[in-house]
């Protein structure tokens, strides 16, 4: 099922499996797994959403739906977008500053505004912002960072924010390992690690493709292509759709929520 | 869990070892994850050598084929395998799980949602609790998720969890503590051998007691709720010997700046941080904190010091669980070892905006400062505080700028209007700071050291210049973006407020 892309429709779900609610697919009307209170502002691929946006809904209905439990199509996913691009050490705090950590990322509402704040912390030396000042979603789905991108603190507000956004991937140098780890953990961004320092061959605006199975970013505003590496350990975890989901299907926690 | 390269070379002299064992020494290459070395990282490395060859100690988990570090065989016994490597996933029994008010409401929303809405935690008295970020503040947000936990806690009979309900006196809260990781340490959760996770960066700061701690986000804190174990990857180790006497105008706080100034903020990153040698023996279990706690700031996983008699006196009144300390083996394999001879190192700051941004404090005299902020589980703690109060006295002076105090629990609070400062003639460190014109001591919180809500008391919320004793000073860290942050010592912090510019301690002290 190769599917390209479109980044301006957010309820066009993608797969990429780090998620807890893995939801396939883009043209094509999403399958089976479909979260019933699911409306097209909100971006599907957040689990973390679920909780309370499926409290009009019991609990049982919740269980089997188990999104967790659905596979990832890491060969055929594709990110396509604009991308923005910081430097290195871009850390917590200029993610998601901690004024606005009250905001608890598995509550919906919640959830949204920690987006509408993400990369706010970002010195004013960043003339473009992540985030329009009147908007609260980002039209950059991808960011390009440098080396020991999301390094701080461990508040997974940080890659929660990015994905609330409206960022699908990161792509940096490299990271730093709690960030890596929720991004993994949350299914909010897929972080990606380039094998050059793609921040200083992108530009914020760049028309970028990343697929995912070929482990390759094409940047159609220069031309030029670059070969990501892949993904390594996290691979089966992200595969399996998340801790929890890796957790069932390897059998260390019982497969169904009681 | 990055993508890692694998190189049977590391920089230290392992291959000597394995001749001179005459075996293996050496974990199968292929199991070995390193870090790439990025641009950034200073390839300088102070004195690298060869670990010393002394008497192997008796293993404690059993007979053990290869030597493994600290960490490998805290992880090893927690996920009960006999051996480990590093680069190894495995499945970790967790000893203890703390949150705070910060992160704990999201890992509860993910906790029931992922277990279900009547689960219970895997152990009551493993889960630990502590409110500490956002306390004393208005925000309504914010209190509110104090109250959430406490729900939780109620809901879940949860033995450990540090209460607030009066914000106007934190004194009429009996359960309440202040900072998580002091907390931890003083309510006697920190044990050798262990595993420690906890739902903040700094939970680093345990492995001061010897035992594996490190910070983990909601999602991963939600699974531990109920499954009471995490998929861990087992972390390389790097060795830092640190011997010579400590001199008196150096604090831990000039050792673990001095090491991320070594090896950059990434230096670290995936690996595990081992701190020995004398002046580590001679550290009090508060300045081992303080080391350990700023091991995130060089993207470590974990930092380690291995267990002794300090840590044994220490624990006596405060934990009767029993425990089992562990020691990394003598032919372990570590990726690096670092040794620092302290008689030569000077007090250091962390220039804006980066805690590797390292520079002599002495070389930052002509930087006027518009405040000094004393706080934190860097450096809020009693030691930090005596200290603090030790150079005040030395130089009989006025601070010439505001100067913030925020003890990390109550109990450092209390320590610092009970407590004797030695040389004072019995004066007390409260007494010492109101001589000096500090601000009056606040209540026990994280206070300022992230900025926070925006009526944190001392949050920056213009641009200033501050030298201060927290962890990091990256743009925006303390409230306001264009804030200028010089992260030093409680020495260096309080020379700094009594001249009013970044000052070397040893204008007082010597």
């Amino acid at each position: 099922m190769a599917a390209s892309l479109i980044r301006t429709s957010y309820s066009s779900a993608f797969a990429f499996s780090t998620s807890k609610a893995s939801v396939f697919s883009p043209s094509v009307s999403p399958p089976s797994i479909k979260v019933p209170t699911f409306s097209p502002t909100v971006k599907p691929l957040s689990s973390t959403v679920a909780p309370h946006a499926a409290c009009a809904i019991s609990l049982t209905t919740r269980a089997t739906l188990t999104p967790s439990s659905v596979p990832s199509d890491t060969l055929t996913t594709t990110f396509h977008g604009l991308c923005y691009v910081v430097g290195d050490n871009i850390d917590t705090d200029q993610i998601i500053p901690a004024e606005y950590l009250t905001l608890v990322p598995s509550n919906p509402a919640e959830y949204e505004k920690l987006g509408s704040y993400a990369l706010i912390g970002l010195p004013s030396s960043y003339d473009t912002r992540f985030i329009e000042p009147n908007e609260t979603k980002t039209k950059y789905s991808i960011v390009i960072g440098g080396a020991n991108f999301g390094c701080g603190s461990s508040r997974e507000h940080a890659p929660v924010a990015l994905g609330a956004a409206g960022a699908k991937a990161v792509v940096a140098e490299s990271y730093a390992r709690i960030f890596f780890r929720n991004s993994v953990a949350t299914g909010e961004v897929y972080p990606l690690e380039s094998e050059v320092r793609l921040c200083e061959e992108c530009k914020t605006g760049d028309v970028v493709t990343i697929e995912l199975g070929e482990s390759r970013l094409i940047n159609h505003s220069t031309g030029k292509e670059y070969k990501l590496k892949p993904i390594g350990d996290a691979g089966p975890v992200i595969d399996a759709g998340g801790i929890f989901a890796y957790a069932r299907k390897t059998g260390m926690i019982p497969s169904e929520s009681n | 869990m990055a993508s890692s390269l694998v190189s049977p070379y590391p920089t230290s002299s392992f291959i000597r070892n394995k001749k001179d064992l005459g075996f293996s020494a050496f974990p199968c290459t292929s199991q070995i994850a390193i870090q790439k070395c990025k641009k950034q990282v200073s390839k300088k490395i102070v004195s690298v050598m060869a670990p010393q060859q002394s008497e192997r100690k008796p293993a404690t988990t059993g007979s053990v084929k290869t030597g493994m570090t600290m960490t490998e065989k805290i992880l090893a016994r927690a996920s009960e395998k006999p051996q480990l490597s590093p680069g190894d996933n495995v499945w970790v029994n967790v000893d203890i799980l703390m949150t705070h008010d910060v992160c704990g409401p999201g890992s509860i929303g993910i906790f029931k949602k992922e277990f279900g809405e009547n689960a219970k935690v895997w152990d009551r008295e493993k889960v630990v609790i502590i409110p500490d970020h956002y306390i004393f503040t208005t925000d309504e947000r914010a209190n509110r998720n104090v109250d959430i936990l406490r729900d939780f806690c109620m809901e879940q009979n949860i033995k450990y969890f540090y209460d607030i309900k009066d914000l106007g006196n934190f004194k009429a809260n009996p359960d309440y503590k202040g900072v998580c990781h002091v907390a931890l340490a003083q309510e006697g959760h920190c044990r050798p051998g262990e595993v420690l996770l906890g739902t903040d960066s700094h939970t680093c700061t345990a492995g001061a007691f010897g035992q594996f701690a490190t910070g983990i986000g909601n999602t991963d804190a939600g699974f531990v709720l109920g499954a009471g174990k995490l998929l861990l990857k087992v972390p390389p180790t790097l060795r830092f010997v640190m011997d010579g006497e400590m001199p008196p105008y150096l604090l831990a706080k000039d050792l673990i700046l001095q090491i991320i100034g070594e090896i950059s903020v990434a230096g670290a990153t995936y690996k595990s941080m081992e701190f020995v040698g004398t002046t580590v023996e001679s550290l009090n279990m508060e300045e081992r904190m303080t080391l350990c706690n700023m091991v995130v700031e060089a993207g470590g996983k974990n930092g380690v010091v291995p267990a002794d008699s300090t840590t044994f006196k220490y624990l006596e009144d405060k934990t009767s669980l029993p425990y089992e300390p562990v020691y990394s083996d003598a032919h372990a394999s570590f990726l690096s070892e670092y040794r620092f001879d302290i008689s030569k190192l000077e007090p250091l700051v962390a220039k804006p905006h980066s805690p590797d941004n390292r520079a002599l404090a002495r070389e930052c005299k002509d930087v006027k400062i518009d405040r000094v902020y004393i706080g934190s589980c860097t450096g809020g703690k009693t030691e930090d505080f005596l200290a603090a109060a030790k150079v005040f006295l030395a130089s009989g002076k006025k601070v010439k700028v505001p100067t913030f105090l925020v003890p990390a629990t109550q109990k450092v609070w209390l320590d610092l209007y009970t407590l004797p400062v030695p040389g004072s003639g019995g004066k007390t460190c409260s007494q010492i700071f109101e001589e000096a014109g500090c601000d009056t001591p606040a209540s026990p919180s994280c206070g300022a050291c992230l900025g926070g809500p925006k009526d944190t008391y001392a949050r920056m919320n213009e641009p200033k210049v501050c030298v201060s004793t927290t962890n990091r000073n990256f743009p925006g860290r303390m409230g306001h973006k264009e804030g200028q942050i010089y992260l030093a010592s409680p020495y260096t912090a309080a020379a700094s407020a009594v001249t009013g510019y970044v000052t070397d301690p040893r204008e007082f002290l010597q």
